[in-house]
Protein backbone atom coordinates (compact mmCIF):
# COMPACT_ATOMS: atom_id res chain seq x y z
CA UNK A 1 0.00 0.00 0.00
CA UNK A 2 2.68 2.63 1.09
CA UNK A 3 4.23 3.22 -2.34
CA UNK A 4 1.81 1.94 -4.76
CA UNK A 5 0.44 5.57 -5.25
CA UNK A 6 3.42 7.92 -4.36
CA UNK A 7 5.23 8.06 -7.55
CA UNK A 8 2.20 10.01 -9.40
CA UNK A 9 0.90 12.22 -6.80
CA UNK A 10 1.14 15.85 -6.52
CA UNK A 11 1.28 15.99 -2.83
CA UNK A 12 -1.92 15.37 -0.34
CA UNK A 13 -4.82 17.95 1.00
CA UNK A 14 -6.01 17.58 3.98
CA UNK A 15 -9.34 18.94 4.58
CA UNK A 16 -11.43 19.52 8.16
CA UNK A 17 -15.04 19.43 7.54
CA UNK A 18 -16.40 21.72 10.28
CA UNK A 19 -19.94 23.61 11.40
CA UNK A 20 -19.85 24.94 15.03
CA UNK A 21 -23.33 23.42 15.65
CA UNK A 22 -23.96 19.85 16.04
CA UNK A 23 -26.29 18.20 13.40
CA UNK A 24 -25.98 20.20 10.04
CA UNK A 25 -24.41 17.84 8.32
CA UNK A 26 -20.68 17.35 9.14
CA UNK A 27 -20.77 13.61 8.97
CA UNK A 28 -22.77 13.42 6.07
CA UNK A 29 -20.53 15.42 4.17
CA UNK A 30 -17.50 13.83 5.18
CA UNK A 31 -18.78 10.52 4.22
CA UNK A 32 -20.06 11.69 1.00
CA UNK A 33 -17.45 14.29 -0.21
CA UNK A 34 -14.61 11.43 0.96
CA UNK A 35 -16.80 8.26 -0.85
CA UNK A 36 -16.74 10.75 -4.21
CA UNK A 37 -13.09 11.40 -4.23
CA UNK A 38 -12.87 7.40 -4.00
CA UNK A 39 -14.82 7.56 -6.66
CA UNK A 40 -12.88 9.30 -8.70
CA UNK A 41 -10.12 6.88 -8.24
CA UNK A 42 -8.15 9.16 -5.03
CA UNK A 43 -6.98 7.70 -2.28
CA UNK A 44 -8.71 9.05 0.65
CA UNK A 45 -8.39 8.55 4.43
CA UNK A 46 -11.37 9.64 6.74
CA UNK A 47 -10.53 10.35 9.94
CA UNK A 48 -13.40 10.57 12.99
CA UNK A 49 -12.59 12.77 15.22
CA UNK A 50 -15.19 12.65 17.55
CA UNK A 51 -13.42 11.01 20.63
CA UNK A 52 -16.24 10.09 22.83
CA UNK A 53 -19.12 10.26 19.96
CA UNK A 54 -17.77 8.57 17.00
CA UNK A 55 -20.86 8.35 14.39
CA UNK A 56 -18.49 8.68 10.89
CA UNK A 57 -18.20 4.65 11.10
CA UNK A 58 -21.98 3.74 11.15
CA UNK A 59 -22.66 6.60 8.54
CA UNK A 60 -20.01 5.08 6.20
CA UNK A 61 -21.89 1.23 7.37
CA UNK A 62 -18.44 -0.10 8.50
CA UNK A 63 -19.11 -0.26 11.91
CA UNK A 64 -18.61 -3.57 12.84
CA UNK A 65 -15.31 -3.69 11.50
CA UNK A 66 -13.99 -1.45 14.05
CA UNK A 67 -10.45 -3.24 15.88
CA UNK A 68 -8.39 -0.11 16.58
CA UNK A 69 -8.56 3.43 16.81
CA UNK A 70 -7.07 6.56 16.44
CA UNK A 71 -6.44 6.94 20.74
CA UNK A 72 -4.90 3.24 19.77
CA UNK A 73 -3.02 4.75 17.18
CA UNK A 74 -1.66 7.78 19.32
CA UNK A 75 -0.98 6.08 22.29
CA UNK A 76 0.93 3.64 20.30
CA UNK A 77 -0.87 0.30 21.13
CA UNK A 78 -1.03 0.07 16.89
CA UNK A 79 0.55 0.84 14.07
CA UNK A 80 -0.98 3.46 11.89
CA UNK A 81 -1.51 0.61 9.30
CA UNK A 82 -3.79 -1.65 11.21
CA UNK A 83 -5.96 1.09 12.68
CA UNK A 84 -7.63 2.26 8.72
CA UNK A 85 -10.64 -0.01 7.97
CA UNK A 86 -10.50 -0.36 3.82
CA UNK A 87 -13.90 0.08 2.54
CA UNK A 88 -14.45 -2.69 -0.05
CA UNK A 89 -16.88 -1.21 -2.03
CA UNK A 90 -14.40 1.57 -2.95
CA UNK A 91 -11.10 0.72 -3.91
CA UNK A 92 -8.68 3.83 -2.18
CA UNK A 93 -11.43 4.49 0.80
CA UNK A 94 -10.28 3.68 3.97
CA UNK A 95 -11.42 5.16 7.55
CA UNK A 96 -10.15 5.64 10.63
CA UNK A 97 -12.46 5.62 13.35
CA UNK A 98 -12.19 7.42 16.49
CA UNK A 99 -12.63 5.83 20.26
CA UNK A 100 -15.90 5.18 21.65
CA UNK A 101 -15.21 5.21 25.42
CA UNK A 102 -12.58 7.68 25.65
CA UNK A 103 -12.94 11.65 25.62
CA UNK A 104 -11.37 14.84 23.82
CA UNK A 105 -8.33 14.97 26.20
CA UNK A 106 -6.92 11.41 24.97
CA UNK A 107 -5.42 13.34 21.93
CA UNK A 108 -3.33 16.71 21.34
CA UNK A 109 -3.10 18.72 18.49
CA UNK A 110 0.55 17.50 18.44
CA UNK A 111 -0.27 13.96 17.95
CA UNK A 112 -3.19 14.43 15.26
CA UNK A 113 -0.50 16.39 13.58
CA UNK A 114 2.03 13.07 13.51
CA UNK A 115 -0.83 10.98 12.80
CA UNK A 116 -1.79 13.32 9.63
CA UNK A 117 1.84 13.47 8.63
CA UNK A 118 2.45 9.74 8.78
CA UNK A 119 -0.77 9.42 6.42
CA UNK A 120 -0.25 12.52 3.52
CA UNK A 121 2.67 10.55 2.77
CA UNK A 122 0.01 7.33 1.28
CA UNK A 123 -3.09 9.25 0.69
CA UNK A 124 -4.07 12.06 -1.78
CA UNK A 125 -7.07 13.21 0.55
CA UNK A 126 -7.20 13.39 4.36
CA UNK A 127 -10.67 14.46 5.56
CA UNK A 128 -11.28 15.00 9.04
CA UNK A 129 -14.80 14.88 10.05
CA UNK A 130 -14.74 17.51 13.41
CA UNK A 131 -16.86 17.34 16.06
CA UNK A 132 -19.25 19.67 17.19
CA UNK A 133 -18.13 22.94 19.17
CA UNK A 134 -15.01 24.90 19.61
CA UNK A 135 -12.86 22.88 22.53
CA UNK A 136 -10.55 20.67 21.98
CA UNK A 137 -12.03 18.01 19.84
CA UNK A 138 -11.69 21.31 17.06
CA UNK A 139 -8.72 22.05 18.24
CA UNK A 140 -7.25 18.22 17.52
CA UNK A 141 -9.38 18.31 14.20
CA UNK A 142 -8.34 21.70 12.31
CA UNK A 143 -4.91 21.21 13.69
CA UNK A 144 -3.44 18.78 10.75
CA UNK A 145 -5.60 20.47 8.28
CA UNK A 146 -4.56 23.08 5.41
CA UNK A 147 -8.38 23.32 4.14
CA UNK A 148 -11.64 23.77 5.40
CA UNK A 149 -15.04 22.83 4.41
CA UNK A 150 -17.83 24.80 6.50
CA UNK A 151 -21.19 22.78 6.90
CA UNK A 152 -24.21 24.94 7.82
CA UNK A 153 -28.14 25.03 6.91
CA UNK A 154 -29.98 28.03 5.93
CA UNK A 155 -30.70 28.86 9.86
CA UNK A 156 -30.42 31.66 11.87
CA UNK A 157 -28.42 29.63 15.37
CA UNK A 158 -25.98 26.97 12.41
CA UNK A 159 -25.34 30.81 10.40
CA UNK A 160 -24.18 32.35 13.76
CA UNK A 161 -22.20 29.47 14.92
CA UNK A 162 -20.81 28.86 11.00
CA UNK A 163 -19.34 32.69 11.65
CA UNK A 164 -18.00 32.15 15.14
CA UNK A 165 -15.84 29.02 13.47
CA UNK A 166 -15.03 30.98 10.48
CA UNK A 167 -13.49 33.75 12.79
CA UNK A 168 -11.67 30.84 14.65
CA UNK A 169 -10.54 29.12 11.53
CA UNK A 170 -8.77 32.33 10.20
CA UNK A 171 -7.54 33.02 13.68
CA UNK A 172 -5.70 29.72 13.22
CA UNK A 173 -4.35 31.13 9.81
CA UNK A 174 -6.49 28.96 7.49
CA UNK A 175 -6.22 30.27 3.89
CA UNK A 176 -8.83 28.29 1.90
CA UNK A 177 -12.35 27.88 3.15
CA UNK A 178 -15.28 26.79 1.21
CA UNK A 179 -18.99 26.83 2.26
CA UNK A 180 -21.86 23.79 2.30
CA UNK A 181 -25.20 24.88 2.63
CA UNK A 182 -27.19 22.02 3.54
CA UNK A 183 -30.82 20.95 3.54
CA UNK A 184 -31.83 23.99 1.59
CA UNK A 185 -35.37 23.94 0.72
CA UNK A 186 -36.46 25.83 -2.37
CA UNK A 187 -40.45 25.88 -1.51
CA UNK A 188 -39.34 27.58 1.36
CA UNK A 189 -36.76 29.79 -0.02
CA UNK A 190 -39.66 30.73 -2.59
CA UNK A 191 -42.12 31.14 -0.06
CA UNK A 192 -39.89 33.85 1.80
CA UNK A 193 -39.79 31.38 5.03
CA UNK A 194 -35.91 30.61 4.39
CA UNK A 195 -33.21 32.19 3.80
CA UNK A 196 -31.86 31.65 -0.06
CA UNK A 197 -28.16 30.06 -0.78
CA UNK A 198 -27.09 33.66 -1.69
CA UNK A 199 -28.47 35.51 1.93
CA UNK A 200 -26.10 32.61 3.82
CA UNK A 201 -23.34 33.16 1.37
CA UNK A 202 -23.75 37.05 1.29
CA UNK A 203 -23.64 36.65 5.62
CA UNK A 204 -20.98 34.54 5.89
CA UNK A 205 -18.97 36.46 3.17
CA UNK A 206 -16.91 33.17 2.51
CA UNK A 207 -16.87 30.89 -1.30
CA UNK A 208 -19.76 28.71 -1.67
CA UNK A 209 -18.87 25.06 -2.86
CA UNK A 210 -21.90 23.07 -2.77
CA UNK A 211 -25.64 23.68 -1.73
CA UNK A 212 -27.41 20.17 -0.40
CA UNK A 213 -30.97 20.36 -1.32
CA UNK A 214 -33.17 19.20 2.40
CA UNK A 215 -33.75 14.71 0.48
CA UNK A 216 -34.96 12.79 2.60
CA UNK A 217 -32.54 9.69 0.40
CA UNK A 218 -30.19 10.66 2.91
CA UNK A 219 -31.86 9.63 5.85
CA UNK A 220 -32.38 6.26 3.54
CA UNK A 221 -28.71 6.21 2.51
CA UNK A 222 -27.67 6.59 6.39
CA UNK A 223 -29.75 3.75 7.32
CA UNK A 224 -28.27 1.87 4.75
CA UNK A 225 -24.76 2.78 5.70
CA UNK A 226 -24.45 3.64 1.93
CA UNK A 227 -23.29 7.09 1.24
CA UNK A 228 -25.78 8.44 -1.61
CA UNK A 229 -23.00 10.85 -3.36
CA UNK A 230 -23.49 10.23 -7.22
CA UNK A 231 -26.53 8.22 -6.90
CA UNK A 232 -29.51 9.66 -8.58
CA UNK A 233 -31.26 12.04 -6.06
CA UNK A 234 -30.82 15.59 -5.26
CA UNK A 235 -28.68 15.50 -2.47
CA UNK A 236 -26.15 12.38 -4.37
CA UNK A 237 -26.16 15.02 -7.19
CA UNK A 238 -24.96 18.11 -5.25
CA UNK A 239 -22.59 15.95 -3.31
CA UNK A 240 -21.07 15.03 -6.42
CA UNK A 241 -20.51 18.16 -7.68
CA UNK A 242 -19.33 19.22 -4.57
CA UNK A 243 -16.75 16.66 -4.92
CA UNK A 244 -15.90 18.23 -8.73
CA UNK A 245 -15.29 21.28 -6.67
CA UNK A 246 -13.05 20.21 -4.15
CA UNK A 247 -10.79 19.04 -7.30
CA UNK A 248 -10.67 21.95 -8.24
CA UNK A 249 -13.59 21.67 -11.31
CA UNK A 250 -16.23 24.69 -12.08
CA UNK A 251 -19.68 22.97 -12.17
CA UNK A 252 -22.55 25.18 -12.52
CA UNK A 253 -24.44 25.09 -9.37
CA UNK A 254 -28.06 22.51 -9.61
CA UNK A 255 -31.30 24.47 -10.13
CA UNK A 256 -33.31 22.44 -7.49
CA UNK A 257 -37.15 23.64 -8.74
CA UNK A 258 -39.17 21.38 -8.84
CA UNK A 259 -41.59 21.81 -11.58
CA UNK A 260 -44.96 22.52 -10.47
CA UNK A 261 -47.79 21.57 -12.24
CA UNK A 262 -51.09 23.57 -12.65
CA UNK A 263 -52.74 21.38 -10.27
CA UNK A 264 -50.67 21.83 -7.10
CA UNK A 265 -50.52 25.59 -8.27
CA UNK A 266 -54.50 25.72 -8.06
CA UNK A 267 -54.45 23.87 -4.71
CA UNK A 268 -51.50 25.98 -3.12
CA UNK A 269 -53.66 28.80 -3.50
CA UNK A 270 -56.67 27.15 -1.93
CA UNK A 271 -54.09 26.04 1.04
CA UNK A 272 -52.69 29.89 1.50
CA UNK A 273 -56.34 31.06 1.90
CA UNK B 1 -54.92 34.55 4.53
CA UNK B 2 -51.85 35.28 6.73
CA UNK B 3 -49.35 35.29 4.17
CA UNK B 4 -51.29 38.35 2.84
CA UNK B 5 -51.30 40.34 5.91
CA UNK B 6 -48.16 39.34 7.03
CA UNK B 7 -45.41 42.36 6.52
CA UNK B 8 -42.09 40.85 6.99
CA UNK B 9 -40.76 36.96 5.45
CA UNK B 10 -39.67 35.00 8.07
CA UNK B 11 -36.48 34.92 6.18
CA UNK B 12 -36.09 39.00 6.08
CA UNK B 13 -36.46 38.62 9.77
CA UNK B 14 -34.12 36.15 10.19
CA UNK B 15 -31.34 37.96 7.74
CA UNK B 16 -32.14 41.09 10.19
CA UNK B 17 -31.40 39.74 13.23
CA UNK B 18 -28.63 37.99 11.60
CA UNK B 19 -26.82 40.82 10.62
CA UNK B 20 -26.88 42.29 14.00
CA UNK B 21 -26.26 39.12 15.95
CA UNK B 22 -23.22 38.95 14.09
CA UNK B 23 -21.83 42.39 14.10
CA UNK B 24 -21.66 41.76 18.27
CA UNK B 25 -20.54 38.31 17.86
CA UNK B 26 -17.38 39.67 15.53
CA UNK B 27 -16.64 42.57 17.33
CA UNK B 28 -17.27 40.93 20.72
CA UNK B 29 -19.31 44.23 21.64
CA UNK B 30 -22.94 43.11 23.42
CA UNK B 31 -26.35 44.49 21.93
CA UNK B 32 -26.77 46.27 25.33
CA UNK B 33 -23.52 48.35 24.83
CA UNK B 34 -24.61 49.17 21.99
CA UNK B 35 -27.55 50.36 23.10
CA UNK B 36 -25.10 52.50 25.65
CA UNK B 37 -23.37 53.67 22.94
CA UNK B 38 -26.54 54.99 21.55
CA UNK B 39 -27.66 56.83 24.45
CA UNK B 40 -24.55 58.58 24.62
CA UNK B 41 -24.50 59.40 21.51
CA UNK B 42 -27.67 61.00 21.45
CA UNK B 43 -26.96 62.69 24.69
CA UNK B 44 -24.36 64.54 23.04
CA UNK B 45 -25.52 65.43 19.70
CA UNK B 46 -28.39 66.63 21.53
CA UNK B 47 -26.23 69.37 23.19
CA UNK B 48 -26.24 71.04 20.11
CA UNK B 49 -29.21 70.07 17.36
CA UNK B 50 -32.42 68.39 17.74
CA UNK B 51 -32.75 65.09 16.75
CA UNK B 52 -34.92 62.37 16.63
CA UNK B 53 -33.31 60.11 18.77
CA UNK B 54 -36.46 58.11 18.39
CA UNK B 55 -35.14 56.73 14.94
CA UNK B 56 -31.42 57.11 15.08
CA UNK B 57 -29.47 53.92 14.27
CA UNK B 58 -25.74 52.88 14.87
CA UNK B 59 -24.07 50.05 13.76
CA UNK B 60 -20.57 48.57 13.65
CA UNK B 61 -19.55 48.02 9.77
CA UNK B 62 -16.90 46.60 8.02
CA UNK B 63 -15.95 48.49 4.78
CA UNK B 64 -15.59 45.99 1.62
CA UNK B 65 -18.21 43.29 1.27
CA UNK B 66 -15.63 40.61 0.30
CA UNK B 67 -13.17 40.74 3.07
CA UNK B 68 -15.50 41.02 5.93
CA UNK B 69 -13.71 39.78 8.65
CA UNK B 70 -10.26 41.07 7.25
CA UNK B 71 -11.29 44.90 7.24
CA UNK B 72 -11.27 46.57 10.17
CA UNK B 73 -14.54 47.49 11.43
CA UNK B 74 -16.19 51.47 12.04
CA UNK B 75 -19.12 52.74 13.60
CA UNK B 76 -21.92 54.19 11.19
CA UNK B 77 -24.61 56.23 13.23
CA UNK B 78 -27.34 57.28 11.39
CA UNK B 79 -29.08 60.20 13.13
CA UNK B 80 -32.11 61.70 11.62
CA UNK B 81 -31.44 65.82 12.38
CA UNK B 82 -35.17 67.93 13.02
CA UNK B 83 -33.70 71.11 13.49
CA UNK B 84 -30.23 72.33 13.26
CA UNK B 85 -31.04 75.75 13.92
CA UNK B 86 -30.83 75.48 18.21
CA UNK B 87 -31.85 79.06 19.03
CA UNK B 88 -30.61 78.82 22.96
CA UNK B 89 -27.21 77.59 21.23
CA UNK B 90 -27.55 80.84 19.06
CA UNK B 91 -28.30 83.26 21.44
CA UNK B 92 -25.72 81.70 24.03
CA UNK B 93 -22.85 82.08 21.02
CA UNK B 94 -23.73 85.85 20.64
CA UNK B 95 -24.03 86.41 24.26
CA UNK B 96 -20.18 84.76 24.06
CA UNK B 97 -19.33 87.13 21.00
Amino acid sequence: MENQFSQERKGSEVIVVTSGKGGVGKTTTSANVGTGLAKLGKKVCLIDTDIGLRNLDVVMGLENRIVYNLVDVVEGNCRVKQALIRDKRHPGLYLMPSAQTRDKSAVTPGQMIKVIEHLKEQFDYIILDCPAGIEQGFQNAIAGADRALVVTTPEVSAIRDADRIIGLLEANGFKQMDLIINRLRMDMVKRGDMMSAQDVVDILAIPLIGIIPDDENVVIATNQGEPLVGCDSPAGQAYANVVQRVEGREVPFLNFEKSISFWTKVTGIFHKL
Amino acid sequence: MRHFFRRKSSCQIAKDRLKILLISDRVNCSPEMMELIKTDIAKVISKYMKIDSENMEIQINTKGSKAGRAAKPSLCANIPIVDVTMPELKSQEAMRL
